[in-house]
């Protein structure tokens, strides 16, 4: 039999109780219970950044944290952040820059992109590159991603 | 791959979670960077999780007596942004950049680098290089392991069953000491061909990851007088293994060109 646990946490906004298995990766959580595919699912180790989500206020990977470990906790994903309006200046530059082909690393890039943006009024291109350093993108070459990135938090681009 | 079937308890105290980790099938969760990819590549199956992130205790930074002390459960993120580090411990200041990436630095914590053990990890270089002293607890109570004793070998530490790191403390920098952590890697965060801790104080101590299956001490070296006689000497200290990409002779260049750097740094008055 498996085993259960019953969380409560807060999803953009959004109070949820769910009964889960403690085998289950909160990415898997919000993409399967509560269909908010907006956070994609990559190498499921840790390396390709597409399952970046917020939780309390901080990106982590989706696939390196089990759903039950968010218990209690505040998860903030790309549908929640689109919603709001947080990550619209970035969208737009993305879009304007053309910063994404096929879209696979884009939600994942845009959060941990808005991270750097709530974290710094100034970034140099170098320190964008190492923000995102952990975000596959397998289409761009990422120079318009740091494009687009450079030009909300500078201005420029 | 999603990871195989496990319980999973959250002790809310110490002696809770000593009891839980006696259990022969329990695994200690902490931020779980590691320990995550190991389940979803099924390279670990425990029969359930112990998951101490809500031990406060085990939580801070605090320096005190020029004795700095950083609780297991502080993430790099924490590391990375505290004004104490940064002041009391360049060292660790500086390799924690080093460290996996923005996402993976807001749940990795200390104590369980220090736990794994893995041969290409930052921490336990910088640990030996500044004598720091490992506290672990379990049942019967503290044990202050110096880090050069703790790492044993591949993966493999001074831990009792069912005990568990708490600490890591070490002291203060002094005004005349110096400390320079250098590390290469193919790509920003990934994990280090070779790495280097150095720290110069009473003694020098070069400390190499990457470079064997613990950090490895390169105690000729660090004796050495003068660059040249280290350099001709680091071939007695370490012999480091190939990985995928590099052979153990690139690595063992690489290694004299961080000394290089290193020495360089620590020699450079302020």
């Amino acid at each position: 039999m498996e085993h259960t646990n019953d969380i409560t946490l807060t999803v953009n906004g959004t109070p949820v109780s769910r009964r889960v298995a403690p085998r289950q990766h909160l990415v898997d959580f919000l993409r399967d219970e509560l269909g908010l595919t907006g956070s994609h699912i990559g190498c499921e180790h840790g390396v390709c950044g597409a399952c970046t989500v917020r939780v309390n206020g901080e990106i982590v990977r989706g696939c390196l944290m089990l759903a039950v470990q968010a218990n209690g906790c505040t998860v903030d994903t790309i549908e929640g952040l689109s919603d709001s309006k947080e990550l619209a200046a970035l969208q737009k530059s993305f879009h304007e820059r053309n910063a994404l082909q096929c879209g696979f690393c884009t939600p994942g890039m845009l959060m941990a992109a808005q991270d750097l943006v709530n974290r710094k009024t100034k970034a140099s291109r170098e320190e964008i590159r190492a923000h995102i350093s952990g975000n596959y993108c397998r289409c761009t070459g990422y120079q318009a991603i740091v494009d687009a990135i450079d030009e909300v938090l500078n201005g420029q681009g | 791959m999603k990871a195989p079937s496990f319980a999973y308890s959250k002790p809310q105290s110490l002696a809770e979670a000593f009891e839980l980790a006696t259990h022969p099938g329990a695994k200690i969760l902490a931020g779980g960077q590691s320990l995550i990819p190991s389940l979803n590549m099924r390279l670990s199956a425990p029969e359930v999780l112990v998951d101490i992130t809500g031990i406060g205790s085990l939580r801070g930074i605090s320096v005190e007596q020029g004795v700095v002390r950083i609780g297991a459960l502080t993430t790099h993120a924490q590391i990375e942004r505290s004004p104490e580090i940064a002041r009391h411990a360049p060292l660790l200041a500086q390799a924690v950049a080093h460290i996996a990436h923005p996402a993976i630095r807001n749940r990795g914590t200390l104590g369980g680098s220090i736990a794994l053990a893995d041969p290409a990890a930052e921490y336990p270089a910088c640990l030996v290089a500044l004598g720091a002293t490992i506290v672990v607890a379990g049942k019967d109570g503290e044990r202050l392991v110096p880090a050069e004793d703790f790492f044993k070998g591949l993966f493999e530490v001074d831990l009792r069953p069912g005990e568990l790191v708490v600490a890591a403390e070490f002291h203060a920098l002094l005004k005349e000491e110096r400390s320079v952590f250098l590390e290469l890697a193919r790509r920003h965060g990934d994990y280090a061909i070779i790495g280097l801790a150095a720290h110069r104080g009473a003694e020098t101590r070069f400390v190499y990851l990457g470079a064997g299956a613990t950090p490895v001490f390169a105690r000729r070296a660090s004796e050495a007088r003068t660059l040249d006689a280290a350099i001709s000497v680091l071939h007695e200290d370490i012999d480091p293994p190939a990985d995928l990409y590099n052979s153990s002779a690139t690595k063992l260049h690489l290694a004299k060109v961080l000394l290089t750097r290193a020495w360089n740094t620590l020699t450079t008055s302020h």
